[in-house]
């Protein structure tokens, strides 16, 4: 290890200590008795935004996007404008009345919704489907991230990772609390925008240089310039993952939870859609950069580390160094709140519907309950997918994170959206919807993950399987309920007029 | 050659049992899909729902089902002889007993009407007629009237079970109203003393304290809805506290501290506030000196768990294991009426925790899954 790696090393150390201790720090309000501060204390949408956008801004956001900007050109642009228009979906369509329903995860909404076990054992199974598919790059990123910044190989940076996620969420630190993951988004932020104001002014310093044109300009930024009616396929494909995804990811639908009301949720939601369009205007200007600066990193295979590597490239010396180990501390932030969040989704499941079964571990009943129970869900929900990205490296870390999305979307999209605004949705339509939503996107991924790729056409389609797994499980849901009509649950209209009646108005 | 045949299959003959078996399979099948409609009471909802199954069990081309005095659903052919079911019950009703009703007020014009004779049977919850049963035939045998009598019997048995699952939920609300009556005169004569002696020389703060009584008392009195959020149960403890501090001043010492993830948490009404209570008797009325009471409420994932503790003169355990078995002569009632409507409402495994000794202090623990079916606030 030499001196200049130094920076990187103890960024990363400092964020992995800040998140601890904000974790585990404690509001401490002893004199009382104050007026109503219970009701004061509720999470105001502001906090619990900051909280939502530290937790969806994964490493596929702050690292990602700038490197694929960079390598593909221009209608990468979708991925930043759909992981925030899912917002907008979930806004507009879902945030209130998830919140109405009263459910805390989204196993939760489909047995309130349908009153059903077996909807909600095909729920839990999703929910760990879409946890590890979006836990792989996270592992992955970390593991880039602190090869890039101090050099070391790739599987310290994903075991450092997992090692701290099950620490803090099995010790219950950081579990769920809203600050960690408030500060969590304003560091993101920070440590895209100072280093980019100071590589701004080093560009303008030289004159303001055009990219250098080893590749051609008009096709990096002309859309679809190579792709053809198979590029448009997946740039639709994209646009349908990103934006009807977000709803489905389980550590988002937790969150909605911490909203006092209906209204609330809507409002957080809001906020969250401003937040997230301040960040994603940054990835875009460091890949504007990149063409400038990074051409040879590009060239080299390395755009997903790009971000990383920028400051130095263009300030040799200590100043970019310490850039590098800002931009470090920011990316491991990234990876440290995605995986922290989704690992409490995916436990909080395992912990009730699987370690809370398994019989004879321990417990007066014969069975593990309650905290012992989601510490052992902690450590499956983390070791599953960091083993798979330590066996089977070079995912590509913003393509996995858009199959999370499109797996989100074909499965939690139409069980959301046509639960919350049909009534005739039936559990056997239900579990047929998902069931082929998700072997439809999930066998689209196995095939695209092994050995032998599918070329042409076919190959497209599997590649982004959302524009036709999406529909297909819509179809296959609306089909089979009206086919079920009899199956409707009692309870399913009076259901829908809590969901649909604001707080204010309630008898 | 045919007893080979059926060797062929010999799985199958053993599996289904014999033509008897598999009759009394179905009957048991259909007799069970008409149970649960059963179960909510003798309504015109639960008769229609169940009257389909209750003719398979009968086999007869119509039955209906009255209360005393009119049909509340028909099912099969004939129908407009519906209006006729409540003369057919009413000697039924008054009798209590099975019979063929008088076919008279059965004749009709319609072609092939079906419904010409009937057997009426009563339907008889704690020994008093609820309504009949009623099986309309072409014509009436010893079989459909024998068939009649049992299926109504056990229909007679889900109503009785329907009236327990009522009488049990009504005892819960009567539980929670107790506990609303058991604000207790002491409390309310403690609070009204203290706000008195504060009218001269504070108005201000007796006045502010006045409003504090008034949305306390609104809050326990209130009569809708089994459940309240977290967030309104502690507001609720607040201003009991603040109360309860105008009359011991500095001896009692309170400390709060509330994750705000968990304080959207449906929770049973009433649940907390009895236990913060009872923390402030034991702490502070029993002892001398100062009372520390705590309240903490923690974010664990898919639960919460609630914290109140006191480090007043604590309790023999032996004695807590009654209170929470419901032995009403110890003075925390509130206790094991908590306790119950926790387990009724979560399951056993979410009763209450209490860890106590003599002189230890007492501390309570409640545990509230974030989600259960039914549970809104």
């Amino acid at each position: 290890m030499t001196a200049d790696v130094v920076p990187g090393v103890v960024a990363v150390a400092l964020v992995t200590i800040a998140t601890l201790a904000i974790g585990s720090y404690r509001q401490r309000f002893s004199r009382t008795t104050s007026d109503f501060f219970v009701a004061s204390r509720t999470v105001r949408p502001a906090l619990n935004a900051s909280a939502i956008g530290g937790e969806y801004l994964s490493g596929a956001s702050f690292l990602g996007i700038a490197g694929l900007l960079l390598v593909f050109g221009a209608d990468m642009l979708w991925y930043p404008v759909g992981f925030t228009a899912g917002y907008l979906v979930l806004l507009v369509l879902v945030a209130a009345p998830l919140r109405r329903s009263g459910a805390y995860t989204l196993p939760d909404f489909a047995e309130a919704r349908l009153g059903s076990r077996g909807v909600r054992a095909a729920c839990s199974v999703l929910v760990v489907a879409v946890g590890w598919l979006y836990l792989l790059p996270q592992f992955e990123g970390a593991g880039l991230t602190l090869s890039a910044a101090v050099g070391a190989p790739r599987w310290v940076g994903a075991v450092v990772v997992g090692v701290v996620v099950v620490v803090g969420v099995g010790s219950g630190g950081m579990r769920a609390i809203t600050f960690v993951q408030a500060f969590q988004y304003w560091l993101k932020l920070t440590a895209l925008l100072v280093p980019l104001a100071v590589l701004l002014v080093v560009w303008m310093g030289d004159g303001s240089p055009g990219p250098v044109l080893r590749t051609d300009t008009a096709q990096w930024s002309l859309p679809l310039a190579d792709g053809g009616g198979a590029g448009l396929y997946a740039t639709y494909s994209l646009i349908v993952a990103t934006f009807l995804g977000t709803m489905g990811l389980p550590h988002v639908a937790v969150r909605f939870y911490t909203n006092p009301d209906g209204g609330a949720a809507r409002r957080t939601t809001l906020v969250v859609l401003v937040l997230l369009g301040v960040f994603y205007l940054l990835p875009p200007a460091y890949a504007l950069l990149g063409r400038v600066y990074g051409e040879s990193l590009a060239a080299a295979g390395r755009s997903d580390v790009m971000v990383l590597e920028l400051p130095r490239v263009m300030l040799p010396g200590m100043a970019g160094e310490l850039l590098t180990a800002l931009v470090t501390a920011g990316a491991f932030a990234a990876f440290l709140s995605t995986s922290s969040g989704l690992a409490v989704a995916v436990a909080g499941v395992l912990g009730q519907d699987v370690t809370g079964r398994l019989p004879g571990l321990a417990g007066r009943r014969g069975t593990l309950s309650g905290v012992p129970a989601f510490r052992l869900g902690a450590v499956i929900a983390v070791a599953v997918p960091l083993g798979v990205s330590l066996l089977v490296p070079d995912l590509g870390v913003a393509r996995s994170v858009g199959l999370a999305f499109a797996m989100a979307a074909s499965t939690f999209c139409p069980l959301l959206v046509l639960g919350i605004w049909w009534r005739g949705l039936t559990a056997p339509g239900a579990v047929a919807g998902l069931v082929a939503g998700g072997l439809g996107c999930g066998g689209a991924i196995v095939t695209t993950f092994s050995p032998a790729p599918v070329t042409g056409w076919a190959g497209v389609l599997l590649e982004q399987p959302a524009a036709w797994s999406v529909p297909l499980a819509v179809l296959v849901m609306v089909a089979v309920s009206l086919a079920t009509r009899d199956r409707v649950p009692a309870h399913a209209g009076r259901f829908l007029v809590r969901l649909h009646t604001p707080e204010s108005v309630r008898p | 050659m045919r007893t080979r045949i059926r060797h062929g299959l010999p799985r199958r003959v053993t599996d289904l049992g014999s033509e008897a078996d598999r009759a009394t399979f179905r009957t048991l099948h259909t007799a069970s899909l008409a149970s649960p409609a059963l179960r909510e009471g003798l309504t015109v909802a639960s008769a229609e729902r169940s009257l389909k199954h209750l003719r398979a069990l009968l086999g007869a081309p119509a039955v209906a089902l009255t209360d005393t005095s009119a049909a509340l659903a028909w099912d099969g052919e004939g129908e407009h002889h519906a209006e006729a079911c409540g003369a057919l019950a009413e000697p039924v009703v008054r009798h209590g007993s099975t019979r063929a009703g008088d076919a008279s007020v059965l004749t009709c014009d319609v072609l092939a009407c079906p419904v010409d004779e009937v057997v009426v049977a009563p339907l008889v919850i704690d020994e008093r007629v609820v309504g009949t049963l009623q099986a309309f035939s072409t014509r009436t045998t010893a079989g459909l009237a024998r068939a009649t009598d049992e299926v109504a019997r056990w229909v007679s048995g889900q109503l009785e079970l329907a009236e327990l699952d009522a009488s049990r939920r009504r005892l819960m609300e009567a539980e929670v109203r107790a506990l609303r009556a058991q604000i207790s005169p002491h409390f309310i004569y403690n609070s009204l003393g203290a706000i008195a002696s504060f009218v001269r020389t504070d108005p201000d703060r007796a006045r502010e304290l006045l409003l504090e009584f008034a949305d306390f008392t609104r809050y326990s009195f209130r009569r809708h809805g089994d459940f309240t959020t977290l967030a309104e149960e502690l507001r609720s403890v607040e201003r009991y506290l603040l109360l309860e501090q105008a009359r011991f001043g500095e001896r009692l010492q309170v400390t709060l501290n509330v994750a705000p993830e968990v304080l959207a948490v449906a929770v049973p009404f009433l649940c907390i506030q009895p236990l913060v209570e009872n923390a402030v008797r034991h702490g502070l009325e029993a002892a001398e000196g100062v009372g520390h009471i705590r309240i903490v409420a923690h974010d664990r994932g898919t639960e919460c768990l609630i914290e109140v503790e006191d480090d007043g003169v604590g309790e023999d355990p032996e004695r807590v294991r009654r209170a929470l078995a419901g032995d009403a002569d110890l003075d925390s009632v509130g206790l094991g009426n908590v306790d119950a409507r926790l387990r009724t409402t979560f399951g056993d495994d979410f009763g209450l925790v209490v860890e106590t000794a003599p002189g230890a202090g007492t501390r309570v623990l409640v545990r509230v899954p974030k989600f259960a079916p039914g549970v809104v606030a």
